[in-house]
């Protein structure tokens, strides 16, 4: 009976087929066509760990290690399994209330889960962690974990070695997004600059996880693993102990020591007052002293020695010397008839300290008196010269000279943030004068004086030149690189260019110079920076300063200035300090000068040395008006915090501060288009403009 | 060969057998696959029935006991006591009522000691002799509709009581029988007209309501357009049409909305979305709301089915390699040694050793069609295809679902998925048929 449905066998059959192509189409489709699982699968699955190399170390000339890594410890908790522990113990340790504990532990779970380690406490203090390893068997669930930190061990050379922190949503982009949140990139200093050598290469770990994202174990046994390969170390020409002599000596002072090594440009010792210890930033305390430094209107952070602009005054005279002896608008046998004024002008400006007969009689004896007269005039020959036709034409010859001595441009040197310093061009008194001005104009220009402005480093490089007679090597910290490559050498190549600017300049015309600045050490203004059996060559400078503190013009104590080299035969150290609101040249300046030449070249401090060290190291140089500013940014910030947020916390202390006295911000605030230039600084924290605006001589 | 008992080997089928044993082997390589862990003593917990792969080792050393036992049985023993066997499946599938235990989302196992029994997974055995024993009656005339639905009524008992236990995956293998009713002559227009409320529900599924119901209408205007000769002639064409049309409107409509807001839960109407790639409606949620608290995250619904397929799609062509299987090793895809065991498969052996296996079991199936057929028997043959059609609905439906073309139901995979019950209860329905076919030319009854 059945046997007539015999052929319903075969669509039996057609369904089975039928359902079993579509389910292998469909596998086709998911393990062929569709590539995405592999990726999803591995995402699921395998957890590439980061390994981080170990930063490069940097040495000093002697080898020795001036920023190292060392390990902090943070301490985690896997709050599944803190179990039974003695809470009110625990916290008496940490120094926390249980109120808090509490938070933290929540805080972890809600991060991480329970069963994975958050962390409870970042970067513990020795103390803290010598406590917690004594009684660690007290509380299950917590552990330390190591973490990488730089360390300064000399305590010194903040600004040189700068610091690293996290890398900045910017700093990702700018790199190609090779950094990712939470990597350490340098953030200035020579941390920055050489940020490639130092970082050396990450590697990868490759780790399996589970559904619950817990890691058990490597994959494929590391084949896809790449080591990390550790930064590189710099060889620095830097002398530590130096310094830290230098830094010693300029403890509450504003201004800057830079000393260079001629002959290769190498600089020893670069200090920027007021300084701070570089191993504030790293550690527990890190960005609470960032925060305070950065609001510090003195301007701790602020690397003067390639960002301060001083004018450099007298110090300017050897090279108004020499352009003025190449251009031949004088020889070195020309004298000038300064009777304590000069008068050319008609206004009977500059004054000179000294009047009497022949003190200015050849070029030698000007710079060994300090002539003012004698180098405004020298300034006028030299940009009047006839061979030029007018002013505009030999100013701008002028002015090339001052940027082939290294003045108004950047020098290159290997640390981020330099300035440019201030040598203006023609069009500057063009707009200042509508166009009508003659050398009489800007004739103080040939004192290092109306609006030129040098760095520290900028001076001591221009000295190199004259101690080299007309080469220098742009100045530089790295001597060399450990395991250099060829990216290296591209690095570095620019540091070991010998750079003859203006070694066209004669012999005699140098000769005459740098006697003239040994008769300053000998019988002159620098007769503090004698040294025996050392011939220094040197000159003083004192610049006039002033600020403006609450609409007032302030004139402040004047700028010492100091440079000099030695020996005066073939010259082994540049030295330029700038000490602000000190006095004369030679009552700080030099004899931090000397001491810096004497412990680098006799390694030893004589006697008077020592006691000078003592004197002067205790000596707070600190201008005054900081105070007053401080307070009045400070409030001027608290007040702008209050206008924009309407939260009085900050503003608080500078009501109670000031009964009576009314905050300094009091006056309903302009809109900014309508403010002076003077409130908008004002309101401005960011110290760089301020600095730059209270270093800038409104005359 | 010739030293075989020629008492048991007579006439047995080796074929069916060498696949059976393939299987089961294959099966255990998978859960060996799934389970093991790093640094695990292989032989040692193998011999002591502490992982899984152990334990089905031994599940499979009971079931040839057993099938040998089978073997030896007589073939007119099932035959005989098939209506009994059914009685007791019932009986038994009753008796979970009362006395089920209190395992996570199901009422349908009765626990007796150490081993847990579900009488809805092996009482299709009983279904399948007893459907074999009624249609094999020599009274039973299968072309009227009484003895069709007695048959359906037969296979569609256990199916409502499993239901009633919760067991809705179990419960779908029992239409499979409508396979061997089609065999014996059911007609062809049932199965159209199931394919088609098949396909109406999918529309359903997929489209908004209105616009299947305003495309059901076009449809239906259309027929009447080319059909208006006939309907001129004949009055009931158009009763016809406007019957059907109301017919699946109203399926459409009332019936499946009734059925996901009151019959299924709410995680089954979402496993059902989920397979089509849609959202669940608002109004089916909202009628669920009250068991919403109790159910998992919504989220969660496909996480099954996309990790499933994260694995198999990741072992692409040749596959990752027996432990080198991410996916698996490390537990992301739920329920991998049992009910999604295929993605173990798909993620360490690729798409050569899926398609191997898929191979295995088409060759499985066409095999047992073969051996219906040779059958001089309805008893025989019926059963055979009873076999037939249980073997192809768990493969195709558990294949399909770890790949996405199905709605995740618990069903096992015949032979591979680990579990006691399920490994028995296909190796017995298996052997009976070896035994049946080993005795081909007697005639059951």
């Amino acid at each position: 009976m059945p046997v007539f449905n015999q052929s319903r066998s075969r669509i039996i059959r057609l369904i089975f087929l039928i359902a079993f192509v579509v389910i292998a189409a469909q596998l086709f489709y998911l393990q062929i066509v569709e590539g995405k699982y592999r990726q999803l699968a591995m995402d699921n699955a395998v957890y590439p760990k980061i390994i981080y190399p170990e930063r490069g170390i940097i040495f000093d000339r002697k080898g020795k290690a001036i920023l190292n890594n060392t390990i902090i410890y943070d301490l985690m908790v896997t709050p599944a399994e803190v179990k039974g522990i003695d809470t009110l113990d625990f916290c008496r340790m940490m120094s926390i209330d249980t109120a808090d504990f509490k938070k933290r532990i929540l805080e972890a779970k809600l991060k991480n889960t329970a069963v994975r380690p958050s962390v409870f406490k970042g970067l513990l203090t020795a103390d803290l962690q010598a406590k917690f390893e004594e009684n660690s068997w007290k509380y299950p669930g917590f552990y330390l974990v190591e973490r990488p930190l730089r360390i300064y061990p000399f305590n010194a050379a903040a600004h040189i070695l700068g610091y690293i922190k996290e890398a900045d949503p910017k700093d990702i982009e700018r790199s190609g997004n090779y950094y990712r949140m939470g990597d350490y990139i340098g953030k200035s200093g020579l941390e920055a600059y050489y940020e490639k050598v130092l970082m050396g290469q990450r590697g990868v770990q490759h780790l399996i996880k589970d559904n619950k994202n817990r890691l058990v174990g490597n994959y494929e046994n590391g084949v896809f693993d790449t080591a990390a390969i550790a930064g590189r170390g710099l060889r620095t020409y830097i002398d530590i102990e130096l310094q830290q002599l230098a830094e010693k000596l300029m403890t509450n002072k504003v201004g800057a020591v830079v000393a260079l090594d001629p002959k290769t440009g190498g600089i020893l010792t670069m200090v920027s007052g007021p300084n701070f210890n570089p191993n504030d930033l790293t550690g527990p305390d890190g960005s609470k002293n960032f925060s305070r430094m950065t609001l510090d209107v003195t301007g701790p952070m602020l690397n003067r020695a390639i960002a301060g602009l001083y004018e450099p005054g007298s110090t300017f005279k050897p090279l108004g010397a020499l352009i003025a002896l190449n251009e031949g608008v004088i020889t070195p046998s020309y004298g000038f008839p300064c009777t304590g004024r000069y008068t050319l002008c008609g206004h009977g400006k500059p004054a000179c300290t000294h009047s009497g007969g022949g003190h200015a009689a050849n070029v030698r004896l000007s710079i060994a008196n300090s002539c003012n007269s004698y180098y405004a005039h020298v300034y006028r020959l030299t940009v009047d010269n006839p061979k030029y036709g007018g002013v505009r034409k030999g100013y701008e010859v002028w002015r090339h000279y001052l940027n082939e001595f290294g003045l108004g441009v950047k020098l290159g040197v290997d640390l981020p943030g330099e300035s440019t310093g201030r040598v203006y061009d023609g069009s500057v008194y063009d707009k200042e004068n509508n166009g009508h001005w003659t050398s009489c104009t800007n004739l103080t220009l040939g004192i290092g004086q109306d609006k030129m402005g040098t760095t520290a480093l900028q001076m001591a490089n221009a000295m190199c030149i004259v101690a080299n007679k007309g080469y220098y090597y742009t100045p530089h910290f790295v001597e060399k690189i450990d395991g250099e490559n060829e990216a290296d050498t591209a690095l570095m190549s620019k540091f070991r260019i010998k750079h003859e600017v203006l070694t066209r300049i004669p012999d005699t015309a140098y000769r005459a110079v740098i006697e003239g600045m040994n008769d300053v050490v000998k019988f002159g203004t620098a007769r503090i920076a004698q040294i025996p059996n050392i011939d220094v060559c040197a000159k003083t400078g004192t610049a006039e300063n002033y600020t403006i503190l609450d609409g007032h013009r302030i004139k402040l104590p004047n700028n010492s200035m100091f440079v000099c080299f030695a020996p005066k035969e073939n010259p082994k150290i540049a030295v330029a300090v700038f000490v602000q609101n000190a006095g004369f040249g030679a009552t700080w300046g030099g004899p931090i000068a000397r001491i810096i030449i004497e412990k680098y070249l006799n390694d030893t401090l004589m006697k008077k040395s020592e006691a000078d060290v003592d004197r002067i190291s205790k000596a707070n140089l600190m201008p005054a008006y900081f105070k007053r500013l401080q307070y009045k940014t400070d409030s001027a910030r608290a007040y702008k915090w209050y206008n924009d947020y309407k939260d009085s916390t900050l503003i608080k202390r500078f009501l109670r501060l000031t009964t009576g006295v009314k905050p300094v911000e009091e006056k309903k605030p302009l809109p900014v288009k309508d403010m002076t230039r003077r409130q908008v600084l004002a309101l401005l924290p960011d110290k760089k403009q301020f600095y730059r605006y209270c270093e800038f001589k409104l005359s | 060969m010739n030293d075989r008992n020629p008492a048991i080997s007579k006439g047995i089928d080796w074929s069916i057998v060498w696949i059976y044993i393939a299987l089961v082997a294959i099966g255990l390589t998978a859960i060996f696959a799934a389970t093991y862990k790093e640094g695990d003593p292989v032989f040692q917990s193998f011999l002591r029935f502490k992982t899984d792969y152990s334990k089905q080792f031994y599940f499979f050393v009971i079931s040839l006991l057993l099938a040998l036992f089978l073997l030896l049985t007589d073939s007119k023993f099932f035959t005989a006591t098939a209506n009994l066997l059914y009685a007791f499946g019932i009986f038994t599938l009753l008796l979970v009522f009362p006395f089920h235990s209190d395992i996570k989302g199901t009422q349908s196992i009765i626990k007796l000691g150490a081993f847990n029994f579900q009488p809805a997974e092996f009482c299709k055995v009983f279904v399948c002799l007893a459907l074999a024993k009624y249609l094999s009656r020599p009274e039973t005339e299968f072309s009227k509709t009484r003895s069709q639905l007695i048959a359906a009524g037969i296979a569609l008992f256990p199916a409502v009581l499993a239901i009633m236990q919760s067991e809705t995956g179990l419960a779908l293998v029992y239409f499979s029988f409508f396979i061997v009713m089609y065999r014996e002559g059911l007609p062809s227009g049932i199965l159209v007209i199931g394919f088609s409320v098949a396909a109406l529900i999918v529309a359903t599924l997929i489209l908004e309501k209105f616009t299947l119901a305003i495309i059901l209408t076009a449809i239906a205007v259309l027929a009447l357009y080319m059909m208006r000769r006939q309907a001129k002639r004949n009055r009931s064409v158009f009763l016809k049409v406007a019957f059907l049309w109301a017919v699946c409107v109203g399926i459409q409509l009332y019936a499946v909305p009734f059925v996901f807001k009151h019959v299924l839960k709410l995680y089954q109407v979402e496993r059902i979305y989920s397979t089509v790639g849609k959202e669940v409606p608002s109004e089916y949620t909202e009628a669920h709301q009250k068991e919403t608290a109790t159910e998992v995250k919504k989220k969660d619904t496909d996480y099954n089915v996309r990790q499933s397929k994260i694995a198999i799609g990741s072992g692409q062509l040749f596959g990752k390699g027996l432990l080198k299987a991410t996916q698996t090793r490390y537990d992301f895809v739920p329920e991998q040694r049992t009910d999604f065991i295929f993605c173990t498969i798909g993620e360490g052996f690729g798409f050569t050793g899926s398609f191997i296996l898929l191979a295995i079991y088409l060759l499985l199936l066409f095999r047992i069609v073969t051996i219906a057929e040779r059958q001089r028997s309805v008893f025989s043959r019926c059963y055979a295809y009873g076999v037939a059609a249980v073997f192809f609905f768990h493969i195709a439906i558990n294949i399909a679902m770890t790949v996405g073309l199905a709605p995740v139901i618990g069903i096992p995979l015949p032979f591979i998925s680990y579990g006691g019950t399920s490994l028995l209860t296909f190796t017995i329905l298996l052997f009976i048929l070896i035994r049946l076919d080993a005795d081909r030319q007697m005639v059951l009854r």
